[in-house]
């Protein structure tokens, strides 16, 4: 297809399919902690607001997390589909954090999950809310474990190469690599931030067409609180993570960077803009402030760190890409940093729920967590290359034996499919918001024990064709 | 030698399997037997039997490919490049059918035919693939330098067709008797209708596949058909008689859970069959659990989680499954 070759393909393919599943995953760990926080509120304090809320926003985490399984699926097996090379050689190590990622974290998941979604009026209010814990558990079990492997891949140790193979040596050192705490805590908090932005401009949209009510203020007033003290946190973790990359992976730093040598005597530009062109060794049209890279990057002024000059031409990393992905994650951090303080400022001056422009700001910022992450992740992935396990395995020997004929007809059939399966989704997704929280009728208070006939909704099933249209 | 670590980690997969062909088999059977039952409401019921649990069920595919992953990474690798065509189509079909269960509801009503044609068609295409996945591992691999190298295409045979279509009837039946068990009514009575001749299906497909099987696999054939062998393994035949007999016994009565624990049972049956042809290779036809096995370290430290979490697992699969348990009323269960 297009003169690509096999290889290409399969990178094609599994950065489609796995940029797909990263959006679910992020909407699913965020919703899930967003779930407890608001059962439990209704618990404790009887407040209806919080149950209309939950009801609410689970029917949304429902269909997202089938979308999350089922993408899912695909990952798991295209490493043996598509990298059966990389599989044998370091399945002893990605195989097994793999397992207990199914094991600890996705049997968790699923074993609740029906309670949570279905058995409202089926266990008791302590069971149910137990229920909703454990799913939102095991989401972030599942964060640990995946990312312990990507790290693992980023960062490797703890591990010999015998008979061409990867045997483990010492478990915790594989687990706990140098780049593991950054990642986890870094991709963490970007699920928190993006479900944050993503509830906030739900809200956002209510008020702005009117629907004033408890539930979309709570929901806006919610969010806004975790967007104002998670960003500067994010971007504070986003800073370490870098540092560290510099330790481990340093051409990848330098190729964000658009940094290619050092001249004698001068601190490191800043750069903010700029285009790095990889044939002629030179950032292009670079708009720089001096100093200021060698300030952020080593914390002293006039340090230096190595160019991409001095990495062999065949380990440099595309530098165009990931020079502007990077841009692109840490001017939304950025960004979303604002959106909290002026969420901050509004809310001191008696107008969070009122003014036009700062709800339009958090309309407007509903996708970018999400953006930043994807962002994120084609800087990390990218940067890693020409690798698949950094200084271990080269990405072309890790690829499978299929033509160019059979990977293209997958990848085609992977696009066309996701693109009306997952567009559909999201449409029912967004269709849902936008019909906005109802009132929850709670047969558990009207002492009715079995099984009502629609047990967890008063609102008809399926999506009013003209949403919005309510008066209240 | 103390303990044989790819030995246990063949029966904890084999396991994994075996609950995956039981449990993602009756969900997928009842999106077999979707086009066979036009009233809506009765496949309102039909998906609300398992909207609560068929993640779990399918998370037992996931097991199986992360364990083969963490124990046998060049089985694995081999066996999932081999059959790359038919996983992605199963793959295919298991997205189509697994966000049709949330879809069908979410939908406003001039889209829902499309998502029930989509839960059934993809239940079809998932379950042949599955199917054909079966009978091109007993067909077996040529592996050549630790990769394999033979063409996209060659896990199509007449005897890998035949298993699809074998599975399909094997899934239908396991959904329609677990619908008799969970239903009540018209529905149910239907599926009782269905049940007989879906049993005699199946007692055939069964019986060509093990006349099949010996035929095109000589080492098959010794396995069986071998002094003291034939004495060991003739209670599996038998035994999947006696089942059959009882089964279209049962039938006739008022059963309710009987069916599906007999169906399960043939199931098992058949697929212990299986395993004794195979035994001991992972990658048919030579390459056995020990030469396929990854390192000792690998496999140690996934079984000490292995051993500890699958008990609990089991359950809370089955406290989920004592929630919702009884029969299914029209008109209850999703939101
Ligand atoms: C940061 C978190 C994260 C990342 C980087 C990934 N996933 Fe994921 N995945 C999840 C977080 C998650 C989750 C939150 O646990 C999901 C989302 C919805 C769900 O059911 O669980 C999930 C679902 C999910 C499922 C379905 C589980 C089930 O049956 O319940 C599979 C098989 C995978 N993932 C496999 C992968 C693979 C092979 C990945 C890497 C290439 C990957 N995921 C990246
Ligand atoms: C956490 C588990 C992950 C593992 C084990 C993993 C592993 C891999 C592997 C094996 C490849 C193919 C080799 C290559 O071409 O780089 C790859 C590429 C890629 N991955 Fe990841 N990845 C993971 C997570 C992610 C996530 C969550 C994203 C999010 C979007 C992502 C984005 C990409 C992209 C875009 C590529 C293609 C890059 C390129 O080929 O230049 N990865 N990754
Ligand atoms: C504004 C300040 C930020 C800085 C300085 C920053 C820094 C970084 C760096 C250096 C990496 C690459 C690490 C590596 O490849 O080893 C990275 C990756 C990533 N970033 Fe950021 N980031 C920031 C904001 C954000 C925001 C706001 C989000 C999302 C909401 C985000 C999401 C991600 C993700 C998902 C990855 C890939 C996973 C990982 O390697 O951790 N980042 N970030």
């Amino acid at each position: 297809m297009f003169g690509l070759t096999a290889l290409e393909l399969a990178r094609i393919q599994f950065g489609f399919t796995i940029s797909f599943h990263i959006i679910f995953p992020a909407i699913t760990i965020g919703l899930a902690s967003y779930l407890v926080v608001l059962e439990g509120l209704w618990l404790w304090k009887r407040e209806s607001v919080y149950r209309d809320l939950y009801h609410f926003w689970s029917k949304v985490f429902a269909i997202n997390f089938a979308m999350g399984v089922v993408s899912g699926l695909v990952m798991a097996y295209q490493f043996g589909t598509n990298w059966s090379y990389f599989s044998s050689f370091a399945g002893g190590i990605t195989g097994p954090l793999l397992a207990y990622e199914v094991l600890t974290a996705f049997f968790l998941e699923a074993g609740f999950l029906g309670v949570m979604l279905f058995g409202w009026n089926k266990v008791g209010p302590g069971l149910h809310w137990f229920s909703t814990i454990m799913v939102a558990g095991g989401t972030l079990i599942s964060t640990f474990w995946i990312l312990a492997s990507n790290s693992w891949m980023q960062t490797p140790q703890g591990f010999e190469i015998i008979d061409g193979r990867v045997v483990p040596v010492d478990w915790l050192k594989v687990i706990f690599n140098p780049s593991f705490p950054y990642r986890l805590a870094h991709m963490t908090v970007a699920a928190y931030l993006a479900t944050a932005l993503f509830v906030g401009a739900s809200g956002a949209w209510h008020l702005l067409r009117g629907h004033n009510t408890q539930a979309t203020r709570t929901m806006l007033s919610m969010a806004m609180w975790m967007v104002a003290i998670v960003a500067p946190i994010q971007i504070a973790i986003g800073d370490a993570h870098g540092l560290n990359t510099l330790k481990h992976q340093p051409a990848k730093i330098a190729a964000l960077e658009g940094h290619w040598e050092n001249k004698p005597g001068e601190g490191l530009p800043l750069i903010l803009f700029g285009l790095p062109d990889m044939e002629a060794e030179t950032t292009r049209y670079a708009v720089q402030i001096p100093d200021i890279g060698s300030l952020i990057l080593t914390h002293e002024w006039g340090g230096t760190i190595p160019g991409l000059k001095e990495f062999a031409k065949e380990d440099r990393p595309n530098a165009t890409i990931v020079f502007w992905t990077f841009r692109i994650m840490v001017g939304l951090g950025f960004l979303m940093l604002f959106l909290g303080l002026t969420s901050l400022w509004q809310r001191y001056r008696g107008s969070l729920y009122k003014s036009k422009l700062f709800l339009r700001f958090a309309l407007a910022m509903g996708p970018a967590g999400l953006i930043a992450i994807l962002a994120g992740w084609y800087t990390t992935e990218i940067g890693r290359q020409p690798w698949v396990v950094y200084g271990v395995m080269r990405t072309r020997d890790a690829v499978s034996d299929h033509s160019a004929l059979a990977m293209s007809t997958t990848l085609g059939l992977f696009i066309v499919m996701y693109f009306v399966v997952f567009g559909t989704g999201v449409s029912y997704m967004l269709k849902l918001v936008a019909k906005g929280p109802g009132t929850f009728e709670d047969s558990r208070e009207h002492g009715q024990t079995e099984r009502p006939a629609r047990p967890l909704s008063a609102a008809p099933d399926h999506i009013d064709p003209a949403p919005g249209k309510r008066e209240d | 030698m103390g303990i044989d670590l790819p030995l246990i980690w063949a029966i904890i997969i084999g396991f994994g399997l075996m609950m995956y062909v039981i449990m993602d088999g009756f969900d997928l059977g009842i999106g077999i037997i979707f086009p066979f039952v036009r009233d809506r409401t009765d496949r309102d019921t039909m998906v609300n039997t398992v909207a609560p649990v068929w993640d779990g069920n399918e998370t037992w595919l996931v097991l199986g490919g992360a364990g083969l992953l963490a124990a046998f990474p060049l089985a694995y690798s081999i066996v999932l490049s081999a059959l790359y065509l038919p996983l992605v189509t199963m793959l295919a079909g298991l997205i189509w059918r697994g966000v049709a269960f949330e879809f069908r509801f979410k939908s406003d009503e001039s889209h829902k035919p499309f998502w029930d044609k989509a839960f059934a068609w993809g239940s079809y295409i998932a379950t042949f693939s599955q199917g054909m996945i079966i009978g091109s591992f007993i067909n077996g691999f040529t592996v050549v330098n630790g990769g394999y190298h033979e063409g996209a295409l060659a896990w199509i045979t007449p005897f890998s067709i035949f298993t699809g279509a074998a599975l399909v009837v094997a899934y239908a039946l396991l959904g329609c008797t677990w619908l008799i068990m969970k239903t009540e009514g018209p529905l149910q009575q239907q599926m009782r209708a269905f049940a007989w001749p879906g049993t005699l299906a199946l007692l055939v497909m069964i019986g060509i596949v093990s006349i099949w099987t010996p035929l095109i696999h000589p080492s098959v054939a010794a396995r069986w058909f071998s002094m003291p062998n034939m004495l060991y393994f003739a209670p599996v035949p038998v035994l999947v008689l006696a089942v059959t007999y009882l089964m279209l016994r049962v039938l006739r009565g008022e059963p309710h859970a009987s069916p599906f624990l007999l169906t399960l049972l043939l199931l098992f049956l058949g697929y212990s069959g299986l395993a004794i042809s195979l035994w001991p290779n992972i990658i048919p036809p030579s390459i056995s659990i020990w030469d396929a096995a990854g390192p000792p370290q690998s496999l140690g430290f996934t079984l000490v989680g292995a051993l500890f979490i699958i008990p609990f697992i089991l359950a809370y699969t089955a406290w989920s499954y004592y929630v919702f348990r009884g029969k299914v009323k029209a008109g209850e269960g999703y939101h």
